[in-house]
């Protein structure tokens, strides 16, 4: 426990829990935690885990985050776990799913993508065709994206 | 309907448009005279240039008595930095079906999630070319009575040439042997080879082109183009390595068939265009009859059975 312990714990807010090590600055791009926020952040990294050898820890106060906001980490953090706290003790777990599509969480990373051109209005969607081995495409020009791109071109 | 890869077909699907397209060929022809799509108008939207396919679709148009508006204004609105967006929904107004080709990949996706109407892809940059393959599949119907299990040639530039690679994908859903003749910088791409595999496709690779045709049932032949090549010594080196003349046919199956989505330079020497092996020209005739098959399919307006 005292391990475990490392930053407080917190009133209120959301711990994300379990993610894979080292992978926690990219969580928090793609949560769009950039400092720009007055709410308090705690963030662990490559700490010891019995369940997955290390991990990282991010703790964000008084912010609820909401599922779609969390399923976006499926790409990066797929098994990491969420709790939602109110007064100190879990209120809520929640899962993180990848749907059958990314809506406007990134832009297709092929140059000559008819979505490169930033004044076209359309959704910017990547499609997931498999889960299992992950393989996702830009719904317009069909393009495979790999995660490292998908977080290169986050929106 | 849009078509905007042939993946947006089943294979029962593509052949019963074959099948509306052989039907049609006397109004291709202008043997006859049908007028399905009177009162019907179609938008060429070309915001890059391909005449052929352009004049393919509106005679197409014209034959059914429809009406084809030719938007050669596209190309200002893009550079006043129009949207595809916006020029879609003007079209929308306008027409009942909408061809586009563009210099952008993805474009015709984006343009049929952006309006109602009926869009076709006539091509998008590196992406798909339907139409092409549907017409290319007709043809091979016509000359040997049937499009699967055929032992087809794809030759020239496999690395960048969109037609054989979605001709390739499409004959592989049909059971065919392909054997890829290229020079080594212009290979198929090893992800496309892989997915042509993985569908069942028996794929052989070579370099060399005469020992591959004397079992085909189809030789595919594509244009190297400079373009492709940094520099001009590279393009020196592999230009017209690969060129069919009529005596290169002498060991050939009779009813073999020479295909080119033309514009041809050197790879089809002329000595081979009085013989039965050449295909190429009622290739191109037999873009017609395809798109209307498409524009009648994409209208929801049925084909008679019978034309006199
Ligand atoms: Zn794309």
């Amino acid at each position: 426990m005292s391990e475990m312990r490392r930053v407080s714990a917190i009133c209120n807010g959301t711990v994300i829990d379990h993610i894979p090590s080292g992978s926690a600055v990219q969580v928090m791009r793609m949560l769009h935690i950039d400092g720009s926020h007055s709410n308090p952040i705690s963030l662990v990294m490559n700490v010891p885990s019995s369940k997955v050898g290390s991990k990282d820890v991010l703790k964000i106060e008084d912010r609820e985050l909401s599922q779609e906001e969390l399923d976006r980490l499926a790409l990066i953090a797929p098994s990491a776990s969420i709790a939602i706290i109110r007064n100190y003790g879990v209120a809520e777990k929640r899962q993180i799913e990848l749907g059958s599509e990314l809506v406007n969480i990134a832009r297709c990373s092929f140059f000559n993508c008819i979505t490169q051109n930033p004044n076209e209005p359309l959704p910017h969607r990547l499609q997931v065709v498999s889960q299992d081995p992950l393989e996702i495409r830009c719904a317009y020009c069909g393009r495979a994206q790999s995660v490292g791109e998908i977080i290169e071109s986050l929106i | 309907m849009d078509l905007i890869t042939m993946d947006d077909l089943t294979n029962e699907e593509a052949i019963s448009l074959l099948d509306d397209a052989e039907r049609l060929l006397p109004i291709a022809r202008g043997d006859a005279y049908l007028p399905l799509l009177k009162g019907k108008v179609l938008a060429n939207l070309f915001f890059e240039n391909s005449t052929r396919t352009r004049l393919s679709f509106e005679t197409s148009m014209k034959r059914l008595g429809g009406e084809v508006l030719n938007l050669s204004e596209v190309g200002s609105s893009v550079k006043k930095g129009e949207t595809l967006y916006d020029t879609m929904q003007m079209i929308d107004g306008y027409a009942d079906v909408a061809v586009i080709r563009h210099p952008r990949q993805g474009a015709a996706q984006y343009a049929a999630d952006a309006v109602q109407i009926p869009i076709m892809n006539a091509g998008d940059g590196a992406g798909n070319h339907p139409t092409q393959t549907l017409l290319d599949l007709f043809t091979i119907r016509q000359g040997q009575g049937k499009i699967d299990g055929l032992n087809v040639v794809m030759v020239g530039d496999l690395r960048y040439g969109r037609t054989a690679h979605s001709l390739s994908h499409a004959l592989s859903r049909f059971g065919a042997s392909l054997t890829l003749v290229s020079p080594e910088p212009l290979k198929m791409p090893s992800e496309i080879v892989r997915d042509l595999k993985s569908s069942g496709c028996h794929i052989e690779e070579s370099e060399d082109l005469l020992p591959a045709i004397s079992s085909a049932d189809v030789v595919y032949m594509t244009r190297i183009q400079r373009e492709r090549f940094p520099d001009e010594a590279e393009y020196e080196k592999v230009a017209g390595i690969y060129t069919l003349k009529a005596e290169d046919l002498r060991s050939v199956q009779s009813d073999m068939m020479i295909m080119h989505p033309l514009p041809r330079v050197n790879e089809i020497h002329p000595s081979i265009d009085a013989t039965s092996h050449a295909w190429y020209f009622k290739q191109a005739f037999n873009g017609v009859p395809t798109r209307m098959a498409l524009l009648c399919r994409s209208l929801g307006i049925d084909i008679p059975e019978a034309i006199v």
